[in-house]
């Protein structure tokens, strides 16, 4: 569990996702100052602004400017360092890396607002609000990460973390329970599961690293009956003809992903079948991918044909899209051809307490007020963006390869099988950071279900 | 009738709990008296006639550390002893020792009554004297009434205890002793969640039936281990062999012929039964394509020529108890001395208790032992030792001794009863302590001794012996981190390792092939016990000081509390799931809420800000 009182150094990009012309790294707790000397190469003084170049051994990395704030004179009410350089994302990520191999350690969602709350820093009154931006960010970076690491991924790694619980149930099972008579687990058995595990690990680690897309932004899904527009509404966004848009209903069979910037942020919208009920198998699947999709979502836009539906039908309509979303997702209903609908058409803002933009896709009006409210309910996550997860499930995953060779070295080395357990746990416990943990109960409970243990 | 004397502190019952607790508490200085139903049952061992094993001797060590009787008895008492899992870490290594069940009492019971402060009295408790929310004394079947300021309850299996042997059944406490039918009525009456746990024994059976030459025999080790840091091998009896002989399909087949009988099977029995500590009829069921299950034939005592064959616990009818025991190899013409059976009692939830094992409810009461849900001697022994000690610092108005996970197994074994309580009779194993390679039995001594000094639970003679071994430690210790060796030198010889330059000595004993024989032949003189010590630590060096990190970081989370009243429901950003175990736990600390199983360190971040804003209020 990483979310220390503050004893440590935490580290973050600062800046909202996606290219800028700034970004900055801010490091938070004692030590800061001297993590920040280390790559500046420089001496930092308080309240003095210093143009400098970055290092990273001794290379540089890019330049910018410093700025360090003392204890007490910061925003946290820690030590504070600010590095302000250009916004490329690889920089950036270059940056942290660097911070963090200097001893900070990435903060989790939320964690500078809450140090400075623990610090004073910030009014008693503001704490339901900090609590509140922990919960928003955190189930969005750890939606973010889990959609960056789906799929195969995410089935490797929850493999991974099976793998390493049954090989800790034998190596505990042959340290709790010596004089029964059962081989648990021979030598070159854990030899050979260790290093199947740390092969599987290595290759995960570089698939990992290499579907990194740095530029990843926020998802958008959009949602809605077959020919409500979705694809046009897309084409609208996204200034391209990039989905194909006809009259006849469930062309969309596939997801068409276009990544676009709306209003300067960086958001990847995700087209799907339109939802309905089919007996066309190549739909059915693609129905199926629409409603994952839309549960990995930061957003799901619901698309209505505001001409076809009659509005009394409208709540039991979006009712039914949405019935197998999660409610913590942010939901946006676009009621869209109002360019066919009379002057007494209605206006709610409302319908089943999610906001109503009213557009025409046609005629590409109302779009300007539906890329604000998107803005307005994206915006209030500018630093947990997809890579910084991203990068605490790469750090897991190093940490986890670090303790499985450890835990090899042990049964190839010399026999010291409770250093060789004490690794695997150390293995575990990082895999459990993407995956839950485990408690000793379970791995307890996996060698009564599997051996015949007692006298 | 009103008995003339006050006393600080009351122990019901005289098996391992009771003893510890009774002892403890007069060690403290606290006027005790121990009230058990038989005096010639206190320290009975009713189940297997052993002491220690995994986990347990670690308990065992750190009951000694404080002064304690179990490990004292146990040498007295012990009559085959082994160091289990000699080959692997000094972390996990643990002893364990068959006792002669008559030793052991006497062993018991001498040290009670050479102990001051402490009285006995034979009479059940039928009730307690409770005014307002407290506890007054406690009323025995005669009519007597105790006074007292507190009362630990250690009564193991009596309560409510129901005997099942086949399809029959009726009420009974253990190995042939009455059950406590009145005081467990009392007890349902008070607030406390009661549940209903399970165990067997086996059939016993007479030695001079069985036929020695067919079985493997098993000899004690040598050198023969010691159990208490006190007591050397000349505090020993004579030593026996044990052996080992198995089950066979034809055993097996006799055993699913009669499951219909067994009350086990038959639905006679509601309690829950160890997963560990399986019956007969279980691992046979459960375990159908395994032909053959281990028997380890354990002697009695010396005097005797019973025998205890662990392994084959059962509720099985008496008849098919001995078709099947006669099954066996070696007991083709055993005799069965007394026929298995399986117990079912009341136990009390142990979440119902404080860190103290004082009861939530009712001021001044404390329950300590098998009571509490837990299986084993060691286990009982740990909780007696530590309610004892409790029990005489309330009497003292002193704050109370509460282990935490990270110093003691003891802390383990309370911290998981209070925080999870349990759902099968628990017993310790080291893979339930996190920080198991701090928490060895070798020094068990230097986690607890001190603080049991300043407590007052330690003599003067173990305290001496404690601070003369850690003056020499720490001498040791010093010596080792300044010593240089060179290549070529008398020194580098003695370790048999090639050197290219002076190196530091701690560098060299970090080598897995550098052992205690080495330091020893480089220090002819100090005792193998400071040689051990030295090499464990200096070994392990890297991983300790990583866990203490790790422990500064849960101190810190204990320094956080989290309001009673708190509600959980209402905490944004929690899944379900976790709010319904943190609603269900109420954990105090953030510390405690850290370990309830789901928990994510985000979630922690949101518990840390509430519990602040809390504290600010």
């Amino acid at each position: 569990m990483s979310a220390g009182l503050t004893d440590d150094v935490i580290a973050a990009v600062a800046t909202p996702a996606g290219q800028g012309g700034v970004g900055i790294v801010r490091v938070s707790g004692a030590g800061a100052q001297v993590i920040g000397q280390t790559i500046c190469q420089k001496k930092l003084l308080p309240k003095t602004i210093i143009y400098t170049k970055f290092y990273s051994q001794n290379e540089v990395i890019d330049q910018g400017i410093v700025l360090f704030f003392q204890d007490g004179a910061s925003f946290t009410g820690e030590e504070v360092v600010e590095f302000h350089g250009h916004g490329s994302p690889v920089v950036l990520q270059r940056l942290l890396d660097t911070v963090c191999h200097q001893g900070a350690r990435l903060a989790q969602p939320g964690e500078f607002s809450q140090r400075a709350f623990l610090n004073g820093k910030i009014d008693l009154t503001q704490a339901e609000a900090i609590a509140d931006l922990i919960s928003s960010t955190s189930v969005a970076a750890s939606k973010a990460a889990m959609r960056s690491l789906q799929g195969v991924f995410s089935q490797q790694i929850n493999q991974l973390a099976e793998s390493t619980a049954q090989l800790r149930m034998r190596v505990e099972a042959c340290i709790d329970f010596p004089d029964e008579d059962i081989e648990f687990l021979q030598d070159i058995e854990f030899e050979q599961k260790i290093s199947q595990l740390i092969a599987q690990l290595e290759h995960l680690y570089r698939e990992c690293q290499q579907g990194q897309r740095l530029n990843d932004g926020a998802a958008i899904a959009m949602l809605g009956a077959p020919n409500a527009g979705k694809s046009s509404l897309l084409n609208c966004l996204s200034g391209e003809e990039t989905a194909i848009v006809t009259d006849i209903p469930g062309t969309t069979r596939d997801l068409l992903k276009v990544d676009l910037l709306v209003k300067g942020m960086a958001v990847r919208l995700v087209d799907t079948a339109g939802l309905r009920d089919s007996d066309d198998e190549i739909e059915k699947i693609g129905v199926a991918k629409a409603i994952k999709q839309a549960k990995l979502a930061d957003l799901i836009l619901v698309i209505i044909d505001a001409d076809q539906l009659p509005p009394d039908e409208w709540e039991k309509h979006i009712s039914g899209l949405l019935i197998s979303i999660e409610p913590d997702i942010p939901i946006i209903i676009v009621m869209n051809k109002v360019d066919l609908l009379g002057p007494d058409r209605p206006v709610n803002s409302h319908i089943n307490e999610y906001p109503v933009f009213w557009i025409s896709a046609k005629q590409s009006s109302g779009l300007e007020q539906l890329k604000d409210g998107i803005l307005q309910i994206l915006g209030v996550t500018p630093s947990e963006t997809i890579f910084i997860a991203r990068a605490r499930h790469l750090e897991a995953l190093d940490d986890a390869l670090h303790h499985l060779m450890l835990s090899r070295k042990e049964i190839i080395g010399h026999q010291a099988i409770e250093i060789m357990a004490e690794e695997l746990n150390l293995a575990h416990q990082s895999l459990g950071e993407i995956v839950g943990a485990v408690t000793p109960d379970d791995l307890l409970g996996r060698i009564f279900s599997e051996f015949c243990i007692g006298k | 009738m009103q008995y003339p004397d006050h006393f600080d502190v009351i122990v019901v019952g005289g098996g391992h709990a009771g003893t510890e607790a009774a002892a403890a508490a007069a060690r403290m200085g606290a006027a005790t008296l121990l009230l058990t139903q038989n005096i010639e049952t206190i320290g009975q061992m009713s189940c297997n006639p052993a002491v220690g094993g995994i986990g347990k001797s670690h308990l065992v060590a750190e009951i000694d550390a404080m002064d304690g009787l179990m490990a004292r008895a146990t040498d007295r008492a012990g009559i085959h002893f082994k160091v289990l899992n000699a080959s692997k870490g000094p972390a996990v290594r643990a002893k364990r020792a068959q006792a002669d069940r008559s030793l052991y009492r006497a062993a018991v019971r001498e040290l009670l009554e050479h102990q001051d402060n402490l009285k006995i009295f034979q009479q059940s408790v039928t009730d307690f004297v409770i005014e307002g929310d407290r506890v007054k004394g406690v009323v025995t079947q005669m009519g007597l009434t105790f006074r007292c300021q507190t009362i630990v309850l250690t009564t193991g299996t009596f309560l409510g205890g129901k005997i099942h042997i086949g399809v029959e059944s009726h009420a009974g406490g253990r190995a042939g002793d009455a059950p406590s039918i009145a005081l467990a009525d009392k007890l349902r009456a008070l607030p406390f969640r009661v549940g209903r746990l399970k165990t067997g024994t086996p059939p016993r059976i007479d030695g001079r039936t069985v036929d020695f030459d067919r079985l493997e025999s098993q000899h004690g080790d040598n050198p023969r281990p010691v159990m208490s840091a006190l007591n050397s091998r000349d505090d020993h009896p004579e030593q026996v062999a044990c052996h080992i002989t198995r089950t066979n399909p034809k055993t097996h087949q006799i055993i699913e012929e009669n499951l219909s009988r067994s009350a086990m099977y038959s639905g006679a029995i509601e309690g829950i039964g160890p997963r560990y500590c399986p019956s007969i009829e279980d691992k046979v069921v459960r375990f159908a394509d395994k032909t053959t299950h281990q028997i380890f034939v354990e002697p009695e005592g010396l005097g005797t020529t019973e025998l205890y064959p662990n392994g084959i616990s059962t509720s099985l009818p008496f008849d098919a108890q001995l078709a099947f025991v006669r099954s066996i190899e070696g007991f083709e013409n055993a005799h069965i001395t007394r026929p298995g059976y399986a117990i079912e009692y009341d136990f009390f939830d142990p979440r119902d208790l404080q860190y103290s094992l004082q009861t939530k409810a009712v001021e001044g009461l404390f329950f300590a032992g098998q009571i509490n849900g837990t299986t084993g001697y060691e286990e009982a022994g740990a909780q007696g030792l530590l309610a004892g000690i409790n029990a005489a610092l309330f009497v003292q108005n002193q704050p109370f001794w509460e282990p935490r996970r990270d110093e003691a197994y003891i802390g383990v074994l309370i911290d998981d009863l209070i925080q999870l309580g349990t759902s099968e009779p628990y017993r310790m194993f080291t893979s339930r302590a996190e920080f198991r390679l701090r928490l060895r039995e070798d020094n068990a001594d230097q986690r607890l001794t001190e603080r049991g000094i300043d407590l007052g639970v330690v003599g003067q003679q173990r305290a001496k012996h404690y601070r003369t071994k850690m003056d020499e430690l720490k001498v040791l210790q010093k010596q080792v981190e300044q010593i240089w060796v060179t290549p070529g030198s008398e020194m580098a010889s003695c370790f048999e390792v090639e050197l290219t330059k002076n190196t530091p000595l701690p560098s060299i004993l970090k080598r897995p092939e550098v052992t205690a024989r080495h330091l020893q032949a480089a220090w002819p003189e100090v005792s193998p016990v400071l040689i051990s010590q030295v090499l464990i630590e200096t070994k392990y060096a890297g991983y300790i000081s990583r866990q203490d990190d790790e422990i500064a970081k849960i101190r810190r989370h204990e320094s956080m509390q989290i309001p009673q009243d708190m509600d959980f429901s209402s905490l944004d950003g929690l899944s379900n799931e976790l709010r319904q175990k943190l609603a269900h736990n109420r954990p105090a600390t953030l510390a405690r809420a850290a370990r309830i199983p789901g928990m994510t360190p985000a979630a922690l971040s949101i518990l840390l800000v509430h519990a602040k804003k809390a504290a600010v209020h």
